[in-house]
């Protein structure tokens, strides 16, 4: 590093270059450079640290350092009860702490053989569509930002605020919601729900149009995001990607389809895929899956059965001794929660699959041989959360 | 594809189902050749999980490692355990699917395991000069490794 620099500044000299007429300038020679990026850099989106090969331009090699937002949280999910442990999740991937919810108390009803009152399943369908929206914009708002173009957040963070609204008046917290209960969920709709609900989706259909006249056809837009971190469908699978990352690269796959939970089966909904798997199409692809969301919630919302919100749990729930492996598709792709249960209060272990941590193993693939600005767009594009990836 | 497992492998296997979830109880001296066996001949192509559980009371199976697949072709799950002794190594599936490299590497840092066959095998979470493996029933909730709190952040505790 020191003799990079040195020899940087002895070529500023005209003397040094003229005495070495014909010869390469000595700061050429020196091929490799290494690049510490993070974990304090405003577009690695938390606290990731990639200390990156270079040379010249080119991402020779990259390497994750991650791990500075752990807390333990399967440690902790030990020494709490099954629902004392029901907050904890929100923490995970705090822009869709709805999905983590889900997911935790789908499994635990599994775990005590059990499910949620089909009332209870409308609004948790509902909830965590409204919230993957949400996601997806704060995802599109920082990575337009990465790039270089601001407008898109700005519009995204006005549009996300309604979305947060409405969870203000469902349960009283805007992004840690902590929505659902095992067995069901705690709150009946306020009055009006449906009418909120109905309201934020004619309001926001303009809206995603809107952010794609923005940077559908933009040039600078596509100039940085055609080409760009490219991942084909076998890679996507030999590296476990999930989510919307996989169905860029063309894979049909989406829990909510093949496996259905909640009350997905009932909706009709496609599943938006791309060709190329680079950073464009894994754009269209969550710009489609937000209107598809839309047209999810419009078909829950009129048919939200009548009956009772929470299901029948006992008080002390202690599943009987086994083990359970339950996922969902969350915004950023396949969550999962396997749970040991040895027949106390306590679960004897829980093991988040977490969709982040596996999409950002990636990273190394699909910035080989890329440019340097590349590794921001990347970045960008794979929707990581650091509270996930760390947990 | 249980009654194909089980003539190959006889006692080995125990193929079992608890709440309409597959999984299979292996031996660890075979366990590597049967997840080969499910990627290449049944199409458990996706690795979704590699993980532990620590049984301390167990005398000599002390760690369940649990591989989580699924099949693209057939829309399957499937669980695969086997039961290791504490400081014996578990086989590493780094060569079959990539994305088993975190995985195993969490599982490492973790718990302690030891993956025979993994390229870079170092802790991911935890920084690398840490002592013990939070995840094991024997570290305690409120434990750290003071020595390396007060050496890194030159402050007494970390809590």
């Amino acid at each position: 590093m020191a003799d990079i620099l040195k020899s940087e500044q002895s070529s500023s000299s005209v003397e040094h270059i003229e005495a070495e007429k014909g010869a390469a300038p000595p700061f050429l020679d020196a091929t490799e450079l290494i690049l510490n990026m993070g974990p304090q850099h405003p577009s690695t989106h938390g606290v990731l640290r990639v200390i990156l090969k270079l040379d010249g331009e080119k991402v020779l090699n990259t390497e994750c350092v991650i791990g500075y937002l752990h807390r333990g949280v399967e440690k902790i999910a030990e020494h709490r009860t099954y629902a004392m442990f029901n907050p904890y999740v929100d923490r995970m991937d705090y822009v869709a702490a709805v999905s983590n919810g889900l997911g935790y108390c789908e499994a635990v009803e599994k775990l005590l053989n059990t499910e949620a009152p089909p009332r209870a399943q409308w609004v948790r369908t509902i909830l965590t569509e409204l919230n993957r929206i949400a996601s997806h914009q704060l995802w599109l708002g920082t990575h337009a930002l990465d790039i270089g173009a601001i407008t898109p957040l700005f519009y995204t963070f006005r549009d996300r605020e309604e979305i947060l609204k409405i969870f203000e008046k469902y349960c009283g917290a805007r992004l840690t919601t902590h929505a659902f209960r095992i067995g069901g969920c705690l709150y009946e709709t306020y009055d009006g729900f449906e009418q909120d609900v109905k309201k934020f989706c004619d309001f926001v259909t303009p809206k995603v149009d809107e952010y794609e006249t923005l940077l559908t056809t933009n040039r600078i837009w596509l100039e940085r995001t055609k080409g760009v971190g490219v991942l084909k469908a076998q890679d996507c699978i030999d590296l476990g990607v999930t989510g919307p990352v996989l169905r860029a690269s063309g894979v049909k796959w989406d829990l909510r389809k093949a496996q259905p939970y909640a009350a997905y089966k009932n909706f009709e909904f496609d599943i938006p895929t791309g060709q190329n798997g680079d950073t464009y199409d894994r754009y269209m692809v969550r710009v489609a899956e937000m209107r598809q969301a839309l047209r999810i919630i419009r078909q829950a919302v009129d048919s939200i059965p009548e009956g009772p919100i929470m299901g029948k749990v006992p008080k002390v729930m202690k599943p009987p001794v086994g083990e359970i492996y339950h996922s969902i598709e969350a915004p950023k792709g396949e969550l999962g929660y396997f749970i040991v249960s040895d027949g106390s209060t306590q679960p004897y272990r829980i093991r988040v699959r977490p969709p982040s941590f596996v999409n950002l193993q990636a990273l190394g693939k699909m910035v080989e041989g890329a440019l340097m600005a590349d590794v921001v767009a990347v970045i960008g594009t794979l929707d990581i959360v650091l509270g996930e990836v760390d947990r | 594809m249980v009654a194909r497992l089980r003539g190959r492998y006889g006692s080995g296997i125990d193929p079992k189902t608890y709440l309409g979830q597959n999984y299979i109880v292996a031996d660890p001296s075979i366990v590597y050749e049967l997840l080969q066996i499910l990627r290449d001949d049944e199409q458990y192509d996706y690795c979704v999980d590699v993980t532990a559980v620590h049984y301390p009371q167990r005398k000599d199976q002390e760690f369940d490692i649990v591989w989580i697949l699924y099949s693209f072709e057939h829309n399957q799950r499937v669980r695969v355990k086997a039961m290791i002794k504490d400081g014996d190594p578990a086989p590493s599936v780094v060569a079959l699917w990539t994305t088993a490299n975190w995985l195993e590497r969490e599982c490492y840092d973790m718990f302690g395991i030891r993956f025979e066959g993994h390229p870079d095998l170092r802790r991911i979470l935890l920084p690398d000069g840490w002592k013990g493996h939070p995840l094991r029933k024997e570290y305690g909730i409120t434990q750290q490794d003071s020595e390396w709190v007060k050496i890194n952040l030159g402050i007494e505790s970390g809590q």
